[in-house]
């Protein structure tokens, strides 16, 4: 805690005047808005991570946030600017982190970022106007939308000039099986110069249908916001809920969310393995893992109802049990895992072929991932040690002891073993629950909802398979949702993917691509 | 490579057997066909997936399709890289109003005769996100649509049955 007190002070120092609001897990700070780039400044030179940015309406002020996080403490940074004069200094010039997120924010509610580097709309095509902003009370959920609304042909990509050099556009429809986004490619012959990603096609306003739900509904969407992730956002959405309602879980809730959220973890992990192999024509390795990950999801669905354990985290609590004989099985099944792959990952770790497209292919440098604020295996595999399980625990990772795994080679080889040991560590950790599971009664699954007052807010943070995920949420009147803005860890990963994938050829950028593996649909919301 | 063989033939063949279902059961997974596949058709379906708007849970079903237990290229059901390609167009998600031209394309780009199967609740039905300014809700919105398969995500199981009936040779 030593830090913000000298933090504090050095704010002083420079007249930046914070009105200072503690809470549990994170403290809020209220500044000027005149101020908002000064403190970035500052903020990176005691080396804090940028972790979150977001803005929202109340009444005739606009309030930004922004949440840093040094140490496993967590502040989130507020300003109130006025709807008739939006305007902020941009921290996108201090923070690379923060481009994409003020250009989000610029795009839903007509905030403008001062100095901003990079002026271009992100997640705005062309489903509504310019001067429209989604995101403030006057406009209507359903907007004004034209009977098609036409592709986005305006939007300035870098260009490229030179002997040679070419264009490759692809998407937003991919080849595979996979969501849509459009990458453009410059190359020289087969070499990638740069790439430059367009998101935002499946924007589905997520943030806006959010307002209005109770908090059942909320926690629903939440579980949609990037499917694969469905319990962890429903996890990070709840807590957030929790927080505003001052609602405590149950141990025993506690405990089954944990155990639910690392299921999800080595669901993913086991199906990335694989994909990464299948993208360099392993199909030993994929065929093996897909059916590791079919039986996994099996389970899933045998014993709590659900392949990916959609809707089991509920405000409060979660909807299902992990009664004794559902342990009992789970246990069992983690030493099959363990044998399983006991039995298959040497073999691919002895594979040649393997490794001669995995080692030093997509190379992301500490420094790169450290300026983009990576987040989970892909900030782990390139030296970034952070978690916010051991960081910044919660419940129930505060009563265990979270080890992480961490390289710091960068390359996709590094990406594919950090899945493997986080596979190791979450198994260990999913016994450990189970250990402690068995020593409380069943039941006990939802504590009481209270009615949260009106305004009364929460972050939610925890550790999705992807990395850190923030949730925001503010409680308007009847116990219903006022603002909702979850952050997904690949909203910071994807801007990183597009210096990883630099010097590697474009044949490669798939497995690059799938060893990242970031999430459309949690980015365009 | 010893270790690999090894795995291989100690694993076995895992791929498990499906029947096509009928009238009763297809109503019981949540299997809607409104147009069945022509005759000259079945046996070999060549599927261009485009993901709409979803959030990303029926891909992941879908990718299980070609998993050992499900292996559905047995069937004679394949994922294609283009419309082009393409006698099914396999749509997951709602139509975000950013996609919907893309939608449309995709569906002009593939060649007639051609069917559309609105995969999971969003596709079919508007599901959590429903319409509003950002989408344009259930598929058929959008482009015709000749089944529909509910579920949130449906499980490939129930897409395997979905596409096994609809290559039925009709009665």
């Amino acid at each position: 805690m030593n830090w913000k007190v000298n933090f504090l002070m050095r704010l002083d120092e420079e007249a930046i005047f914070v009105k200072s609001e503690p809470s549990n897990q994170f403290e809020l700070w209220q500044i000027d808005d005149n101020h908002w780039q000064r403190f970035a400044e500052l903020a990176a030179e005691n080396k804090f991570r940028w972790a979150a940015g977001f803005a929202e309406q109340m009444d005739e002020q606009f309030y930004v946030h922004a949440c840093f996080e040094k140490s496993g403490d967590y502040v989130l940074l507020r300003a109130a600017i006025n709807v008739s004069k939006p305007e902020i200094p941009s921290q996108a010039t201090v923070y690379a982190a923060a481009n994409r997120s003020e250009r989000h924010t610029h795009d839903m509610f007509g905030i403008e970022f001062l100095n901003h580097p990079d002026p271009r709309c992100w997640t705005r095509h062309k489903a509504w106007g310019k001067h429209d902003y989604p995101l403030r009370h006057e406009f209507p959920v359903q907007g004004s939308p034209a009977e098609i609304t036409p592709p986005d042909m305006g939007y300035h990509f870098i260009q490229s000039h030179g002997v040679g050099v070419y264009e490759i556009p692809v998407g937003p429809v991919h080849a595979g099986i996979i969501e849509p986004g459009h990458f453009r490619f410059q190359a020289v012959g087969e070499l990638i110069l740069n790439l430059e990603e367009r998101l935002g096609y499946i924007h589905k306003g997520t943030e806006k249908i959010a307002e209005g739900r109770t908090p059942e509904g909320l926690a629903k969407l939440a579980g949609r916001v990037s499917g694969d992730t469905c319990v962890s956002h429903a996890w990070a959405a709840c807590m957030a809920m929790e927080q505003a309602a001052n609602v405590e879980i149950s141990k025993r809730a506690a405990l089954i969310r944990g155990i639910f959220a690392e299921r999800e973890r080595i669901a993913n992990h086991l199906g990335d393995i694989g994909a990464i192999c299948n993208d360099v024509a392993f199909t030993f390795a994929f065929m093996q893992m897909m059916r590791l990950k079919e039986l996994w999801c099996r389970t899933n669905y045998e014993l709590f109802g659900h392949r990916f354990l959609m809707d089991k985290i509920i405000p409060s609590g979660v909807s299902v049990d992990v009664n004794e004989a559902a342990s009992a099985f789970l246990l069992t099944e983690i030493q099959e895992l363990r044998a399983e792959l006991s039995q298959i990952m040497p073999a691919l770790d002895l594979n040649s072929s393997l490794e001669d497209r995995l080692y030093t292919a997509g190379y992301l440098s500490p420094e790169t991932a450290a300026h983009f604020g990576t987040l989970g295996f892909v900030g782990r595999a390139s030296g970034q040690n952070f978690d916010v399980r051991r960081d910044a625990p919660y419940a129930p990772y505060d009563s265990v002891a979270v080890k992480v795994a961490l390289e710091d080679q960068g390359d996709i080889a590094s990406r594919f073993w950090v899945r493997y040991k986080e596979i190791n560590a979450s198994l260990k950790l999913i016994e450990q629950f189970i250990g402690q599971l068995n020593e409380l009664p069943e039941g006990d699954l939802v504590a009481d909802w209270k009615t949260p007052e009106v305004g009364s807010f929460g972050l939610g943070i925890v550790e999705g398979w992807r990395g850190e995920i923030i949730s925001y949420v503010r409680f308007g009147e009847n116990n219903t949702i006022a603002r909702f803005y979850p952050r997904d860890p690949s909203q910071l990963n994807w801007e990183a993917l597009e210096k990883a994938v630099l010097n590697n050829i474009v044949p490669d950028f798939p497995v690059c691509n799938k060893s990242f593996n970031c999430s459309y649909s949690g980015c365009d919301l | 490579m010893l270790n690999l063989f090894k795995k291989i033939f100690t694993t076995g063949v895992v791929t498990e057997n499906y029947k096509t279902p009928y009238d009763e059961e297809l109503e019981r997974l949540g299997i809607e066909i409104k147009r069945r596949i022509d005759q000259k058709f079945s046996g070999s379906l060549a599927i261009r997936q485009v993901d709409a708007g979803s959030c990303n849970g029926c891909e992941l079903e879908i990718h299980a399709l070609n998993n050992p237990f499900y292996d559905v290229e047995r069937f004679g059901i394949h994922f294609v890289a283009s419309p082009r390609h393409a006698d099914i167009l396999l749509v997951t998600g709602v139509v975000s109003r950013h996609m919907q031209t893309a939608l449309l394309r995709t569906y002009d780009a593939t060649p007639n005769p051609k069917w559309v199967i609105a995969m999971g609740d969003c596709a079919s039905c508007g599901g959590e996100f429903g319409i509003s300014y950002a989408s344009c809700g259930k598929v058929s919105n959008v482009i015709p649509v000749d089944m529909t398969i509910a579920g949130c995500p449906p499980s490939p199981l129930v897409l395997l049955k979905s596409l096994l009936a609809l290559m039925e040779k009709q009665k």
